[in-house]
């Protein structure tokens, strides 16, 4: 008899013969809500990240005031119009994991944003790569457009795939280990940024 | 053959550390004992109330996530056989393998072989309570295979030669100047002018484990939730280390208790909402990674799920005990325990301490081999209140009483006063013989042995002047 055989039957005898499943009341806020900026700008703002908010041709610009020229790289599908052309970007086809590490940071865009918990989420799509680019360089810029926005997480779990790799970003690397204090900066990267575009 | 149909399997003994070396009133006298324990414990635990209860009032449906969450999971367990052979045949299809685990041993040959397979002499480890439980660590070092702990508070712990206290924090025991004392001592190539500012030491761990990462092939982690329907899995995290752990390696190894299934991807709305208020008192914790299988090109291109029962099964079995497997390990109940914030994880003897471990540790053993842990609490009801998915601890600490022996002495005395109080004259008389005991004796002695175990921690009433009969009489 195979382990897995041992323990359904167990399981089995375990509940015994009617066991009935309760109803789930689904009388929480499940409904979609007009996401409101501001409180998503608020939220990322107080967990530390840093918010740029500009209009559709001031990407380049927030970058090279974020960056100053140096190196980023940056997944296959990015925008090139978004990138300043003080930045040399280094598109990852692969690359190993030193080179990536080694770049100043890394920028792409996001597939969810959650206003309510300060959440951005990526999902692996051509703008966004790889989720080792977006883990191993020190700065994250993430351009974020109002439309990826939604008010509350049944909204984004709704929105995503559960098919494809899911990085639920809030706020840069912390650690709450010592003493229960949020403190920033531990292995992921120390300096996040979100660059949110005006329609 | 292993039947299944006779007594209940629990987690075995000799291996894991779900049972203390001592009964909890002695384990806690030693932690009473120690002032800096308790300083820190409680600056801790007031810390992570005041932000838990802030970010909850926040959500105007807490409450109606609370009991969605608790539906859900009583669902899931009604439902275990089924949504665990869909996660099975999801997971497998997106790539991954299943493997099933009776017990704590088989876990732990399971996974040892599966690094073995690889060639690799050393695995990166994400924090998981599974794998503490079945004492995996050990197990690996057994073979020669080293495990390295990536959460900087296992991390704390490991350094320290030291033990978990809190399912969250395990280092919770420790304040910043003993964690810098323990990098100073412990950690290779630490800088010796480092000081005892947080961010400093978080940079510490940075720096001393990014080369670790980067060139280990192989990864074990626990998972916080595993959705049957589609067979994607998630880790809730802070630091990143979770995040290395899950994409760097070639080989990832993923230890699950059957209890942490959701049903349906749409159920995580719901948890991912309940843990990281109730857990780090945060909005969202930093970082959730989700993997469904093997993605080409992608994170690990090998995935192994085990599935662990080591008494879960037993638990089950219990009406009134089964709803501690609705467990999402977030451990408010750990910080708002008046007992807890005293004594610490360490008094427990399990790697769950707490509320939680003391209905979850005995169920897994068996009531005998954690008798003790059922009255290692005040049943002030703290702990249902603050549970994220209404599990009734109070309820099951009192059910477990019932099934854990009393003192022989104490049955005495109690069916002794129960044969007094249904006959009046010897209660009365017995009533005198208090009074007498009044004027020779001084109060606060307690019980003279083999009774001065029942009184060491109680206070004895003054037997009162007069009885209320006496009053009643002379009225």
């Amino acid at each position: 008899m195979s382990s897995k055989d041992v323990i359904l039957g167990r399981i089995r005898s375990a509940l015994g013969p009617g066991l009935e499943a309760p109803a789930i009341p689904r009388n929480y806020r499940r409904d979609s809500d007009k996401p409101d900026l501001d409180l998503l700008v608020e939220r990322l703002v107080d967990y530390k990240a840093v918010v740029h908010r500009v209009t559709g041709g001031g990407i380049p610009a927030a970058i090279l005031e974020i960056l100053g020229a140096g190196t980023v790289v940056v997944p296959p599908g990015l925008p090139t119009e978004w990138l300043p052309p003080e930045v040399e970007a280094v598109v990852d086809d692969g690359l190993e994991a030193d080179r990536i590490g080694a770049a100043d940071g890394v920028v792409t865009g996001a597939a969810v944003a959650i206003a309510e918990t300060g959440t951005i989420v990526l999902d692996a799509s051509p703008d966004q790569g790889r989720r080792i680019i977006t883990l191993l360089p020190d700065l994250h810029i993430c351009v974020l457009r109002p439309e990826q926005v939604v008010a509350s997480v049944p909204e984004a779990v709704a929105r995503l795939d559960p098919r494809r790799p899911l990085t639920w970003i809030s706020g840069p690397s912390a650690t709450s280990d010592i003493e229960l204090n949020r403190v920033e900066g531990v292995h992921g990267p120390r300096n996040l940024h979100v660059i949110l575009v005006a329609d | 053959m292993t039947t299944f149909l006779g007594m209940p399997a629990r987690a075995p003994r000799g291996v894991g550390h779900l049972r203390g070396d001592e009964p909890f009133p002695v384990a806690a006298r030693e932690a009473l004992a120690n002032a800096q324990l308790r300083r820190n414990l409680q600056h801790a635990t007031t810390t992570i109330r005041g932000k838990s209860g802030r970010v909850i009032a926040e959500l105007p449906d807490w409450q109606e996530l609370r009991a969605a969450g608790s539906a859900l999971k009583a669902y899931t367990m009604a439902n275990l056989p089924l949504l665990l052979e869909q996660l099975e045949e999801k997971v497998t299809a997106a790539g991954g393998v299943v493997h099933w685990a009776a017990d704590a041993n088989e876990a732990n040959r399971i996974v040892t072989d599966l690094v073995r397979q690889t060639g690799e002499r050393r695995v990166i480890k994400v924090k998981s309570m599974a794998t503490q439980e079945i004492g995996l660590n050990e197990a690996l070092e057994a073979a020669g295979i080293a495990p390295v702990e990536t959460d900087l508070a296992e991390l704390i712990v490991q350094l320290g030669d030291d033990k978990p206290s809190h399912i969250l924090v395990p280092a919770i025991h420790r304040n910043r100047s003993e964690i810098r004392e323990i990098f100073l001592r412990a950690m290779p190539g630490v800088d010796p002018s480092l000081t005892d500012n947080p961010p400093e030491l978080a940079g510490a761990a940075r720096k001393y484990l990014r080369e670790t990462f980067l060139s280990t092939r192989v990864a074990v982690s626990g998972a916080n939730f595993a959705v049957a329907e589609t067979g994607t899995l998630a880790v809730v995290e802070s630091e990143g280390n979770g995040r290395m752990c899950l994409t760097l390696p070639e080989t990832l190894i993923t230890v699950m208790g059957i209890e942490k299934l959701v049903p349906a991807w749409s159920d995580l709305e719901v948890f991912l909402q309940l843990l990281p208020r109730a857990s780090t008192g945060e909005r969202m914790n930093p970082y959730t990674s989700m993997w469904h299988g093997v993605t080409p090109g992608d994170g690990p291109q090998s995935f192994h799920l085990v599935l662990l029962d080591n008494g879960r099964s037993a638990v089950l079995a219990d009406e009134v005990g089964r709803q501690a497997l609705h467990c999402i390990r977030c451990s408010a109940c750990l910080n708002v325990c008046p007992v807890y914030e005293r004594t610490g994880g360490h008094a427990y003897g399990s790697v769950y301490p707490g509320p939680i471990g003391a209905v979850l540790s005995p169920q897994l053993t068996g009531v005998a081999d954690n008798a003790s842990l059922p009255y290692a609490s005040s049943l002030c009801g703290a702990c249902f209140d603050a549970c994220p998915v209404q599990i009734d601890i109070p309820s099951i600490l009192v059910h477990l009483r019932n099934q854990a022996p009393h003192p022989r002495t104490e049955a005495a005395v109690m069916a002794a006063a129960a044969y007094m109080m249904d006959r009046p004259k010897l209660y009365a008389s017995a009533q005198r013989a208090a009074k007498l005991a009044r004027i020779a004796g001084r109060r606060g002695r307690g019980l003279p042995p083999p009774l001065n175990g029942w009184s060491a921690s109680r206070d004895l009433p003054a037997p009162p002047k007069e009885t209320f009969r006496d009053w009643w009489r002379g009225r």
